[in-house]
């Protein structure tokens, strides 16, 4: 009997394959398509080597004053040296460890509640738990901690405290709003809608002045908030009207469906939105909502304009130091990338949670 | 719990009337407390502020302003310069958005990364930083007025601004503005022509070339026609400073380099979005139809990538006008600047102030979204 050796096939020539064919596949497919690589690397030319020169090669990282600043590039030395500045402000030099201390519980309480299953009640207990004992370490007054006004808190802290008080109480506020213009009760529903159309046509540089400026007259004399507390009662207000639109987006990709048969199992109103309206509108617009709290997260830096101190703010705060003249441009380029990270680990987060809530079939 | 409470529709109306009676009694409580404190604190009240002198100089105003003019005329001022770098902002980020969205979507994976590095870069970093980055640091270390970079003998870019030739539009230009509004009226006309010639012969007519050409020649031979009427003045060195040509100032540019550059990632990202989301299907049936690649684009592809991108393009530019008021933190004079800024510490009366200016914000937000709707509606599919 004829034995038909398999022949195995030959490779692909060797210009289709490897690394080879990746390059004419996509960067020189077509004259237009090698025209654009000679583009692109010409813009990458003339932004890399100049960039990687000013920030490593000829930057000093060495050092303590600016004199120790003598490369042509980047003075590191400066963000090193005010680094206690950039991350916590004016707060109390001794103190540091009180700010150290809370960032570092919720750390371990994120990776807590991460890394250990079950024991949900625990956990949110644990959660709940951690503003009232973040403010008192930070603020102090209890158990042998000296006092430290807001007015001290600066720098990265600050913007954290604001971005993660305004997240969490913009949600819930948000969450009544969206049910309120949901709501078939028109008196309830022109009111909400009114006030979300109202905030989301103003800047909220606006609101953040009404709020450090007007605020204060509306309430009886004694009653007075700080600075900050205004700043966030400003800018839970602002971003909650923004939360309410997202949360009614998710509403809208509710089939009509499902609020019949929540009412087919005689549910009541606040039993049908809690358990089965709710839980889906926020599961669908998920990414929406990081959305809006990453440009709460950018937002935070416009506190500095109604003299709050900030992460951004610490920039000209350092920069106007005496021995640091004429250092802005590493202080912006250092907060930029500081936000950066915060932002865009934020953006990937939400793109992954969009990949594993995906649960359609394409 | 009584009989009438278990009434869904007697239970709306209660809770309504709760609400109502809270959302009162929470005003009251309010404009109690503050017509209090402002009498205590000697607020004055009212609108007659606005008639008032301003007392104050601006620096960069269109239209004619003494510290004599009144705080109406600061309101005035800080909105047209609003308006003002909203319009060149508008059209700054949708120019680069518009690139940036084409090349991500670009086969060429360097075009495609470098716009997704450009997205990823400066859709991350908040506005105001990158506002203050370019006051503070890229135009702040542009050369002295007498060490200007100097364009032709024509542009001027030193660390007081940028300095342009003007152009004096003198007796007889109405001409030119009149062969342009002609001019465009004849396209339009061609364009209807060549839609019905298309549907009754199946002719094509070249519309765009024979517009291009319309549009640059009508008005170009009334230029000569008309003996050229346009003066161009140059700017030039007087002193400390340059005279003579149109001057942005660096405020004004960092405001707009730093909200168009801003402005344009997320416009970049609803025209991707928008080229996406068409199905698969109709690409494939435009090349089944045997159309080119450019008809495809241009008959199949845009009219309802368009459909889908332009209403979050517009309210990226809604995003951009509001985002103009963070002007505050470099002094461009525009409405919050010196309107809610000046005005306000001046007068003391910051509820009147802010009133207006949100209201002012408002109305802007409102005929927008008058827009969106119109288009919203124009563009929707029409089924039958």
């Amino acid at each position: 009997m004829a034995v038909y050796p398999i022949i195995p096939g030959k490779e692909p020539p060797l210009l289709d394959r490897g690394a080879i064919a990746w390059v004419r596949r996509n960067l020189l497919s077509s004259p237009y398509n090698i025209l654009f690589t000679i583009l692109g690397i010409a813009i990458l030319y003339m932004i890399i080597p100049p960039f990687i020169k000013w920030a490593f090669l000829d930057a000093n990282f060495a050092g303590h004053t600016k004199a120790d600043c003598t490369g042509n590039g980047a003075c590191w030395v400066f963000v090193k040296e005010k680094l206690n500045m950039f991350f916590f402000g004016f707060y109390p030099h001794d103190q540091l460890f009180r700010p150290k201390l809370v960032i570092g519980v919720i750390v371990a309480l994120m990776a807590f509640a991460k890394l250990v299953p079950n024991l949900n009640k625990l956990k949110l207990a644990l959660f709940v738990i951690y503003p009232f004992f973040a403010y008192f370490v930070l603020h102090g007054g209890h158990f042998g901690l000296s006092i430290v006004e807001t007015t001290k808190w600066g720098g990265l802290l600050l913007t954290l405290v604001i971005a993660s008080v305004g997240i969490t109480l913009s949600f819930p506020i948000g969450i009544l709003l969206a049910l309120g213009r949901q709501s078939k009760l028109p008196i309830i529903k022109s009111l909400s809608v009114f006030y979300i159309e109202l905030v989301r046509g103003v800047p909220l540089i606006t609101v953040l002045f009404m709020a450090s400026v007007v605020l204060p007259l509306f309430f009886p004399e004694g009653v007075n908030f700080n600075k900050l507390a205004r700043a966030l009662i400003g800018i839970t207000f602002f971003e909650a009207a923004y939360v309410a639109e997202n949360i009614r987006s998710g509403f809208q990709a509710i089939k009509k469906g499902q609020y019949e048969a929540a009412d087919a199992l005689g549910l009541g109103y606040w039993q049908k939105m809690g358990l089965i309206i709710l839980p889906q509108a926020i599961k669908v617009t998920i990414p929406n909502l990081v959305g809006t709290f990453i440009s709460l997260f950018k937002d935070t830096s416009l506190v500095m304009i109604i003299g709050l101190f900030d992460l951004l703010a610490m920039v000209t705060v350092t920069a106007n130091d005496r021995d640091w003249l004429g250092m802005d441009t590493e202080g912006y380029v250092f907060v930029a990338f500081v936000f950066w990270i915060f932002t865009f680990s934020m953006s990937m987060y939400s793109k992954r949670l969009e990949k594993k809530l995906d649960t359609s079939n394409n | 719990m009584p009989a009438f409470l278990r009434d869904e529709k007697i239970r709306g109306i209660l809770y309504q009337l709760i609400t109502i009676l809270g959302f009162v009694l929470f005003l009251y409580y309010i404009a109690q407390n503050t017509s209090h404190n402002i009498q205590q604190r000697g607020i004055k009240t009212g609108f007659d502020f606005l008639h008032a002198t301003a007392g104050f100089d601006i620096t960069e105003s269109p239209i004619a302003f003494t510290p004599e003019s009144t705080h109406w005329d600061v309101f005035k001022v800080g909105l047209i310069n609003t308006l003002i770098v909203s319009f060149w902002g508008i059209i700054l980020s949708s120019l680069i958005g518009l690139v940036i969205g084409i090349w991500r979507l670009s086969p060429n994976w360097l075009i495609n990364r470098l716009a997704a590095g450009y997205i990823e870069t400066f859709r991350n970093i908040p506005v105001l930083l990158q506002i203050l980055f370019w006051y503070n640091v890229v135009l702040a270390t542009l050369p002295s007025t007498r060490d200007s970079i100097n364009l032709f003998d024509t542009f001027f870019i030193n660390n007081r601004g940028f300095f342009s030739p003007k152009f004096i539009w003198q007796s007889g230009s109405w001409m030119i503005a009149a062969a342009a509004i002609i001019a465009i009226l004849a396209i339009v006309w061609l364009k209807k022509w060549a839609h019905k010639r298309q549907e009754a012969t199946g002719e094509q007519f070249p519309v765009l070339l024979t517009s291009i050409a319309i549009l640059v020649l009508l008005p170009t031979i009334a230029y000569f026609v008309a003996g050229r009427p346009v003066k161009t003045i140059y700017p030039e060195l007087h002193g400390f400073n340059f005279r003579g040509g149109s001057t942005y100032t660096p405020e004004f540019l960092a405001l707009l380099f730093a909200l168009s550059i801003y402005t344009a990632t997320f416009i970049a990202e609803a025209i991707r979005s928008g080229i996406e989301a068409v199905p698969k299907g109709q690409k494939e049936a435009a090349v089944s139809l045997g159309l080119s690649p450019t008809q495809r684009l241009r008959l199949v592809i845009l009219p309802q990538a368009v459909r889908i991108a332009i209403p979050s393009v517009i309210n990226q530019y809604l995003n951009l006008i509001k985002n103009s008021s963070l002007a505050a933190a470099i002094g461009y004079p525009e409405l919050v600047t010196i309107f809610a800024g000046t005005s306000l510490n001046q007068t003391g009366q910051a509820l009147e102030i802010l009133l207006i200016t949100m209201i002012t914000y408002l109305i802007i937000s409102l005929l927008v979204s008058l827009v969106l709707n119109w288009f919203n509606s124009k563009m929707k599919i029409k089924e039958r």
